[in-house]
């Protein structure tokens, strides 16, 4: 409850871990009422549950929306099992075939072929299903256009959907494309039809693979171009070698304070802001949106296009020096704390 | 100004107190300020208007004299009265016609209805057309209603997802 981005980024807070799934319309409703007597009206930036949990705490929000869901007849919003299980069964599983030798043949695959182990190792999530697979299509080629696709390239990841994975492709907020249920013998020829199209590039979750909202090349609110600063990032650290060393990196890219890039829930978080009418980027660090939430903290002023991809460099480099076994840019920016990141970048040697 | 019930027009028969002047006789609607002087009177059915800033239990007491309850939208997307409205029925279970006022548009009158409000005033240039299609629009809702009775055939979601 009461999480979002924005101008007031906030990680939400559980109300209850108890719930019975026949009281959840109960509930929403419950809380919706809560939020509809006593949510700001005065101010519409202010007009957010969010603001109202913050206002009223946590405790006193959940007491008030107990005090109305004891209040409510729950007969009447119960959700009947019948219900749920024919929601349920629109989202069935697909009619997998049995495993047979699929991971045999992969782990041959792979053993045979360097490039394509190493898009295994990033670009593949373990399936339920023995003898599957799911795939993470990355949009984010070295100096590439976060998320853009050719009309060839999706005519392709329609076909390959068509073919190896049930008719379902799904598109993430990572801005890239999955496969759901690839089998594992057949995984070879998806990689291969997918680096002839120029859509093998082996960074899922790397410091290239970068989120970025459209900003100023198309966006009527924005403040700065999130594009060009994502295509001068992912050019500097094309370096596949170099990516693999500084491991996961999440970078978050938003255009203005509306944060459709969700740069405060980024490892590094960078910002477009108006400086005096000039473009300028402000950047943020720490944040996640994983099992870990957190939101990002702003490390200093803002500074032009170019500056900025120089900053990154440095913090990277920092990071690299001051790592310890496995961290991750993340971890060990919240070991290390604020300080020694915000010198390398505004007091350089 | 045109009151519509279930999307059409129908009479309006009752009256709002003037500021200054005696109740009279007849049905009148009073702002809640005169609530204890309506409720004095000896004939003429009782409405009152309830402010969307107060909680309904302030009517509480007075619930089974009253035979309307107006619910005030000042703009249209200050919802508060949505959930007086349904607190007015599930909460302190009032028979009596719930009538809404002020800024609404056509696309909430389904919702209002939903939300057990009975009748709407209209302003007077409104196209009817448009109040009476907007309540055929939707033929599915997830949740329930507190007033009208849909439980024979659960509500509508189960009816859509048991469509083949
Ligand atoms: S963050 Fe701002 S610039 Fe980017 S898409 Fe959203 S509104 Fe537009």
């Amino acid at each position: 409850m009461g999480g979002g981005l924005g101008r007031t980024p906030i990680v939400g807070v559980s109300l209850r871990d108890d719930l019975p799934e026949e009281d959840l319309l109960a509930y929403m409703e419950a809380i919706l009422r809560v939020y509809n007597a006593h949510g700001r009206r005065d101010n519409i930036y202010k007009a957010r549950i969010k603001i109202l949990v913050q206002a009223l705490g946590t405790d006193e929000f959940r007491r008030q929306v107990e005090e109305e869901f004891v209040a409510m007849d729950r007969a009447r919003y119960r959700i009947e099992p019948a219900l749920v299980a024919a929601i349920k069964a629109r989202f069935g599983a697909p009619d997998f075939a049995p495993e047979g030798n699929a991971a045999a043949v992969l782990a041959e695959d792979r053993r045979r072929d360097i490039a394509f182990d190493a898009w295994v190792r990033t670009n593949t999530h373990e399936h339920k299903a023995p003898g599957y697979i799911s795939v993470v299509i990355s949009l984010k080629p070295a100096g590439g256009i976060p998320g853009d696709a050719t009309a060839e390239q999706l005519d392709l990841l329609a076909d390959l959907a068509d073919e190896f994975s049930f008719g379902e492709l799904r598109v993430t907020h990572l801005q890239n494309v999955v496969l759901g249920h690839v089998r594992q013998d057949q995984l070879h020829t998806v990689w291969q039809r997918l680096s002839q199209a120029g859509l093998g590039t082996p960074n899922v979750n790397f410091i290239t693979d970068i989120v970025a909202c459209p900003g100023l090349d198309y966006c009527a609110l924005a403040n700065a171009r999130s594009i060009p600063i994502a295509q001068k990032l992912s050019s500097r650290f094309a370096d596949l070698e170099l990516q693999r060393e500084i491991g996961d990196l999440r970078i978050n890219i938003s255009g203005c304070i509306n944060a459709c890039g969700h740069h405060h829930a980024a490892h590094l978080g960078i910002l477009g802001v108006d400086k005096r009418g000039q473009e300028a980027f402000q950047i943020t660090l720490g944040g996640s949106g994983e099992e870990d939430a957190s939101i990002g903290q702003i490390l200093g002023p803002a500074m032009a296009e170019d500056e900025t991809v120089d900053a990154v460099s440095r913090l990277i480099d920092l990071y690299l020096v001051r790592r310890e076994n496995g961290e991750r840019f993340l971890d060990t920016y919240r070991r290390v704390g604020t300080a020694a990141f915000k010198d390398v970048v505004y007091a350089p040697a | 100004m045109p009151l519509l019930e279930n999307g059409h027009p129908v009479e309006d028969t009752w009256r709002y107190a003037v500021e200054g002047e005696a109740l009279g006789a007849g049905d009148v609607i009073v702002p809640l300020d005169r609530l204890s002087e309506g409720l004095g009177r000896s004939e003429g059915r009782l409405g009152v208007v309830l402010p969307n800033s107060e909680a309904v239990s302030v009517l509480k007491e007075a619930l089974p004299k009253l035979a309307v309850v107006v619910v005030t939208f000042p703009i249209f997307r200050d919802g508060r009265a949505f959930s007086q409205a349904r607190a007015l029925r599930e909460h302190l279970h009032f028979t009596g016609k719930i009538r809404a006022s002020g800024h609404i548009l056509p696309d909430q009158y389904e919702f209002l209805i939903r939300c057990g409000v009975d009748s709407v005033e209209v302003s007077g240039n409104a196209d009817m057309a448009v109040w009476e299609e907007a309540l055929r629009r939707f033929t599915i809702a997830t949740q329930p209603s507190p007033v009208l009775d849909e439980k024979p055939t659960g509500f509508g979601l189960r009816r859509f997802l048991a469509t083949p």
